[in-house]
């Protein structure tokens, strides 16, 4: 496959296998050793990139589990590029100087292009913007100084040409689907809409779909599985985007979750939140909603709070399309209604009033998966419960509402008595698994105290350790 | 003069472009092999089948290794001689190399390592504490004991009797760049080695004794590393080893890296324990006695374990001293990766001990936590001046004496034969002869230096503490759901390796024609700024600027015969070593040029990159240009030993430090009774550097090495299942703080005063004694579940969300 894009400046036409990750081209082919390996799946930033797209848009991206083919047309900076040209050391870069921030340096490329990205992004949510970058040596203080310091400084010029390259020299994209065979033979498609796609995966219902690689990069990283038939769904631009017509939020597969986030952030803020937690910045800017759902993992994140706002699933297998409510989707651990050749196209979310509270239980706040997550939407009226709305991730097989315990809800006065009695009713609808990330009691009980933490919250009552100011 | 300058890392600009190159970013020769290990999957047992078909032809596979391919197998243990490279068919941890393969790349070698038939006949494991304990599988014949005064008797009169058992987790390194090692074949059998290590001697050595070859045929650099921590002491060896014997069988460059998975699973950790005690305390809360007994999970072979072990029991006094103390430490044999060094060695464990002692004291008898750490403490150096209650410790501030008593040091340099450093303290600032108690450790050392009362006092004070622990107590009374905790926590930790005769290093200085020098040593630099403190010394030993001094890459070929850099002794001994071989130099250029000067030699000085004796002065490279032409040798070897100490570590006695390093934290944090759910929301220290030669590197290793100890204490948790196999491999499971986990309010400050001992500058080493730092976090955890309930909330290590909801229970039951 050949893959066209620009490196620091300079435009690149590779032909690679198509799992060939970012870092490892550009460490063992283009001889760029600035970006290093850390971890190999996306978990401590240290092959960070900044990678801008067609429109402009620049993100950072973990290189290690980015193939060369999600780059197709897109702009990629390395550490090698951030400085100017004339070796002027860019402000960030400075600043890491000047304050102490690199100790033994390993982490440093990926903090530097991190905080380069979020510089010309204007990002100024400092730890934030790094908690994907591991540093084992200073405690980060030099280094939150560092991007603290950096912000006021204007952006260099040469950070913006990616984006002015991309805009006065588009690089082209294939009029029609492209069909490539490798090897032994494996299909490979990087198809430009949700149609072509469709009518590929219908013939080619054993393909793997790759959206963000966030998952499927470390099938390939870390499991050394061949993945067969593939498509590559970046340039499917039309399944990307989100829609609010005022009576629905659409957001289409394709969506990655950062996008997702600054989305809902005004209308259900418990559940921005959450996603921030989600996962790092390079993880969001590149793991999908669609991902997020279509692999029925019973600690994905996005399940439980969509489930309890009541969203509906598009689901589409050739031209046919059919919806279903999502808890509808899970119906076993590893498995869930969808049929050969069938995607996930989409995910509504009904307007409604924000009751919507959602737990994320991690050993650590950021960039860390669930030991439980659980989403509560509980409707009062005259204080007594209309209805209530609650599922959880990490309790489970599947993402899975609380049915027991919202029947022991519904038409309850909204007290912390009523969440009381209801407590027991978590063992009915809940047998959780003992694991490296959480016991099977602690996960009971602290989901039951969750309920009672919601009812406290909406009470007024200080509940969230990361709301309380030194 | 460039000491006590906060200079960046030497290698600053190099990390920020990308230029810094680590062992894996060297360009290879294009015939350069990759190395991977095949695991074993289960903990205990014997090989009945190791079928190497797959491995063997797969793609790009150029060789595969077994243990029955070797006679004998090489060893990799840095003191037992029980760490074959390979099994030997005795398989004694999940995890444990089984085989090498080496391919064309990184990639094909590690799937064709994934791709083995290993059948293995399983035994059941020993894995716990409880097993290995009733099993009697131990390091050394039994437990080792020391012991000071009569204990039993101090605890049956004690007014208050506390009594219980802390775990505490291990911890996982997590340096970003893992384990490599570059092996370059060169003529004759001859050895270059590329190696991520802190100690390359130690690689020089096992690699020769693999290959049967003496030491002179290899040859080891290490210009740095990407974080070390104690992790790269000794678990380079099987990567380099690796590759050296596969270089001498393919005749080609070998390479190997650990993928992260790998590196969590093949290689030793921090040792988790469990500290059981018996502590009694008089009416006012001053200990009368203390019975420890440490049970320490040591893995698989022995590695450091045993001087890993004996610094736990030399830490567990920490700041106070005791009485009556009886100190027990089982070495526990198991079937988990061989546990390690990482950074404080034990010292952190047996710290975390008598910590939890003072915590558990004080909720016994109702008393201030920080009080009865205050009454507890070793009395102060200045025992005539200093009120042992609390008294001002002066003396050793900057600006007043010190300074001027340590003129040669800091500022221009009066050439002295070449010790050249501060005069003697005495006086004031001995300790008070005789006196009612002893100010003697449990192994019998006279505590000299003890500055706590005073740093204790200015952290306190500055910090506020005393209003901030009651607006927490009014804070908690409010909230039902969150409640906070404070807690304010010492450091004492001693320094020196307690293998007395590692306490050595050396050096090797040349100056060239044009000025500029060349600086080596022993000491390799893993991140801590050990590089540029170091050429500190030497450019102020020359009275130049630093950038006249080249750092060069740590060389077994330059330097023989060195000790790891390791128990924070890195600047301490090479700029002790440093400063004699620029001494040697400067004296003999001094010698040269005295006569231009119109002086003797002794009075001639170096400072601001001249050459000068009263009015008469020259540049430095002008000297250095007569000392040639004059045919003078401009290269020296230079060489340390620390002194004072001596250490018999089966009694228990003696001085096996020469100094201690002091600390202080105050931490505040908030904890959901809910969930457990925890925030470190606001940290002050004020640490003990001596006389700092770098503050900013300095502050730079207190904040790191504090939020390291947090994490250690917090979330850092490392889980095993009933098969021995670790489930926490990888950053996805195992979680190292990450930016928005270091406390929203960090405020870290160096005390100010010098070292009493004569140390390098009088600075004080500070690698490891922050890293304890991080107790106040937990021990503020702990305040904070003390809030939920009555009872005594008996918080385990780590203090992961799960384990403070259960301590919550326990507070409330």
């Amino acid at each position: 496959m050949t893959i066209r894009f620009l490196l620091n400046g300079e435009p690149q036409e590779v032909e690679a296998p198509p799992t060939t990750t970012l870092l490892d081209w550009l460490r063992e082919q283009a001889r760029l050793t600035g970006t290093k390996e850390g971890c190999n799946e996306g978990d401590c930033g240290a092959c960070t990139v900044m990678v801008t797209d067609a429109d402009g848009t620049a993100r950072s991206l973990n290189a290690c589990i980015l193939f060369l083919p999600q780059l197709q047309g897109r702009a990629v900076r390395t550490v090698e590029g951030i400085s100017a040209p004339d070796g002027t050391l860019h402000p960030v870069q400075k600043a890491m100087v000047d304050h102490h921030g690199s100790q033994c340096g390993f982490c440093t490329p990926g903090f530097i292009t991190t905080m380069a990205t979020a510089h010309l992004n204007g990002a100024t949510d400092h730890a934030d913007q790094i908690a994907g970058n591991l540093c084992r040596c200073t405690g980060y203080a030099p280094i939150l100084r560092a991007a603290e310091a950096a912000t006021s400084a204007p952006v260099p010029d040469h950070m913006k040409n990616d984006a002015e390259i991309l805009a006065s020299h588009p690089f082209p994209v294939s009029e029609t689907l492209p069909v490539e065979r490798e090897g032994a033979g494996s299909p490979l498609v990087s198809p430009t809409s949700a149609d072509e796609l469709a009518a590929w995966y219908l013939n080619h219902p054993d393909a793997t779909l790759i959206a963000g690689a966030t998952d499927v990069g470390l099938w390939v990283t870390k499991q050394h599985r061949a993945l067969g038939p593939i498509a590559f769904l970046n340039q499917c631009t039309n399944l990307r985007g989100i829609v609010d017509d005022g009576e629905t939020i659409r957001i289409g597969a394709m969506t990655n979750v950062e996008d997702v986030r600054a989305a809902l952030a005004p209308h259900y803020p418990s559940f921005a939140e959450m996603l921030r937690r989600y996962g790092s910045v390079q993880v969001r800017n590149a793991a999908t909603i669609g991902g997020n759902i279509a692999n029925g993992s019973p600690i994905g994140d996005s399940p439980p709070p969509l489930i309890a706002l009541n969203a509906t699933l598009h689901l589409r297998r050739g031209d046919a399309r059919r919806d279903l409510p999502l808890e509808d989707f899970f119906l076993d651990y590893g498995k869930q209604d969808r049929v050969a050749g069938e995607f996930v196209e989409a995910i509504s979310i009904p307007r409604q009033p924000d009751t919507l509270r959602v737990y994320k239980l991690s050993k650590r706040f950021d960039q860390d998966i669930s030991a439980v997550c659980g989403a509560f939407n509980l409707i009062v009226s005259d204080g007594a419960i209309q209805s209530a709305r609650i599922a959880f991730g990490g309790m489970a097989g599947t993402p899975k509402r609380a049915a027991a315990v919202e029947a022991a809800l519904t038409g309850q006065p909204m007290t912390e008595a009523t969440a009381r009695a209801a407590l027991p009713a978590f063992a009915q609808d809940f047998a959780p698994l003992s694991d490296m990330r959480a016991s099977a009691s602690y996960r009971l009980q602290s989901a039951q105290n969750m309920l009672l933490r919601y009812v406290a919250e909406r009470s007024g009552a200080p509940s969230n350790v990361l709301e309380v100011r030194p | 003069m460039s000491v006590a300058k906060p200079l960046p890392h030497d290698a600053a600009r190099l990390h920020v472009t990308g230029q810094a190159r680590y062992v894996d970013d060297i360009p290879t020769p294009a015939d350069c092999l990759h190395l991977a290990f095949g695991l074993s999957p289960v903990a205990k047992g014997t090989i009945e089948t190791l079928d190497l078909t797959n491995p063997s032809s797969a793609e790009g596979v150029v060789a595969v290794v077994s243990g029955q391919d070797l006679s004998p197998i090489p060893d990799c243990s840095p003191s037992n001689h029980d760490e074959p490279l390979l099994s030997d068919g005795t398989v004694h941890y999940a995890g444990q190399p089984l085989f090498i393969v080496a391919a064309h790349s990184h990639l094909a070698a590690r799937r064709a390592a994934a791709s083995a038939k290993i059948e293995i006949n399983a035994e059941d494991p020993i894995l716990s504490l409880e097993d290995a304990l009733a099993a009697d599988s131990r390091f050394e014949d039994g437990p080792r004991i020391y012991t000071k005064g009569d204990v039993d008797k101090a605890l049956t009169g004690a007014t208050h009797l506390v009594e219980g058992q802390i775990d505490i987790g291990g911890q996982e390194h997590f340096y970003l760049e893992g384990q490599t090692a570059l092996v370059l074949p060169q003529e004759g059998g001859d050895m270059v080695i590329h190696s991520s290590s802190q100690h390359p001697n130690e690689i020089q050595h096992k690699v020769a004794d693999a290959l049967g070859v003496p030491m002179h045929a290899v040859r080891v650099e290490v210009r740095r590393m990407g974080g070390g921590f104690g992790g790269k002491e000794s678990q380079g060896n099987h990567l380099a080893i690796a590759c050296a014997i596969m270089a001498v069988r393919t005749g080609r460059p070998c390479k190997m890296r650990y993928d992260r998975d790998d590196d969590f699973t093949v290689t030793g950790k921090r040792h988790d324990a469990r500290i059981s005690y018996r502590a009694g305390f008089d009416a006012d809360g001053r200990i009368t006695g203390v019975d420890f007994t440490h049970l320490i999970r040591c893995g698989w072979a022995m590695d450091l374990s045993l001087p890993v072990a004996d610094r736990a029991m030399l830490h567990a006094d920490n700041a106070y001293l005791l009485p009556a103390a009886r100190i027990t430490s089982h070495r526990l044999k198991t079937n988990t990766q061989s546990a390690t060094a990482f950074r404080g060695f034990g010292g952190p464990q047996g710290m975390v001990g008598i910590e939890r002692v003072m915590d558990h004291a004080a909720h016994e008898i109702g008393m201030d936590p920080a009080e009865i750490r205050r009454v507890n403490f070793y009395r102060a150096a200045q025992a005539e001046n200093a009120d042992a209650s609390g008294g001002h410790f002066q003396g050793t501030k900057k600006g007043g004496r010190l300074d001027a008593a340590d003129l040669a040091g800091r500022g221009s340099v009066r050439v002295s034969g070449g010790s050249g450093s501060a005069k003697r303290f005495g006086g004031a600032h001995s300790p008070a002869a005789g006196g009612k108690d002893p100010n003697t450790t449990p192994y019998g050392m006279e505590v000299e230096d003890f500055i706590l009362h005073d740093l204790q006092h200015q952290l306190s004070a500055g910090c506020s503490f005393e209003n901030r622990k009651r607006a927490v107590d009014k804070w908690n009374a409010e909230n039902s759901i969150l409640k906070r905790g404070i807690a304010l926590t010492p450091v004492k930790f001693g320094i020196s390796f307690t293998l007395t005769h590692l306490n050595q290093a050396g050096a090797l200085v040349h100056v060239y024609q044009d000025g500029s020098i060349h600086m080596n040593h022993g000491g390799t630099e893993m991140g801590q700024g050990l590089f540029q403190k170091v050429a500190q010394v030497a450019a102020d030993r020359f009275g130049v600027d630093v950038d006249h001094v080249k750092i060069t890459a740590t060389d077994t070929g330059k330097v023989p015969n060195t000790s790891a850099t390791a128990a924070s002794s890195g600047t301490d001994l090479n700029g002790m070593a440093v400063k004699a071989a620029c001494d040697t130099i400067r004296d003999r250029i001094a010698e040269v040029v005295a006569p231009d000067l119109q002086a003797k030699p002794d009075q001639v000085i170096f400072a601001g990159s001249e050459v000068r004796a009263g009015e008469a002065a020259m540049p430095f490279a002008e000297a250095v240009t007569k000392a040639y032409m004059a045919r003078v040798s401009l290269s020296a070897t230079g060489f340390y030993k620390t002194p004072k100490i001596e250490w018999d570590r089966i009694k228990g006695q003696g001085r096996p430090f020469f100094y201690f390093a002091y600390g202080a934290a105050c931490s505040e944090v908030v904890i959901d009774t809910l969930t457990g759910e925890n925030r470190i929301l606001r940290t002050d220290i004020l640490h003990d550097a001596g006389a700092s030669l770098n503050p900013a590197l300095d502050i730079g290793q207190v904040e790191g090495g504090f939020v390291q100890g947090a994490g250690w204490l917090t979330m850092e948790e490392l889980v095993w299942d009933a098969h021995g196999t670790l489930k926490t491999h990888a950053p996805s499971t195992y979680k190292i703080p990450c930016a928005s986990d270091a406390p929203e309010v960090f405020n870290v400050a160096l005390y100010e005063g010098a070292n009493r001992e004569d140390t390098i500058y009088r600075s004080k080493a500070v690698g490891e004694p922050p890293f304890m730092l991080g107790i106040s976090v937990f021990s503020a955890l702990g305040h904070a579940c003390e809030a939920a309930g009555p009872n005594f909330p008996d918080l385990q290590a780590p203090a992961t969300p799960e384990a403070i909801l259960s301590a919550v229970g326990r507070a409330r039951a």
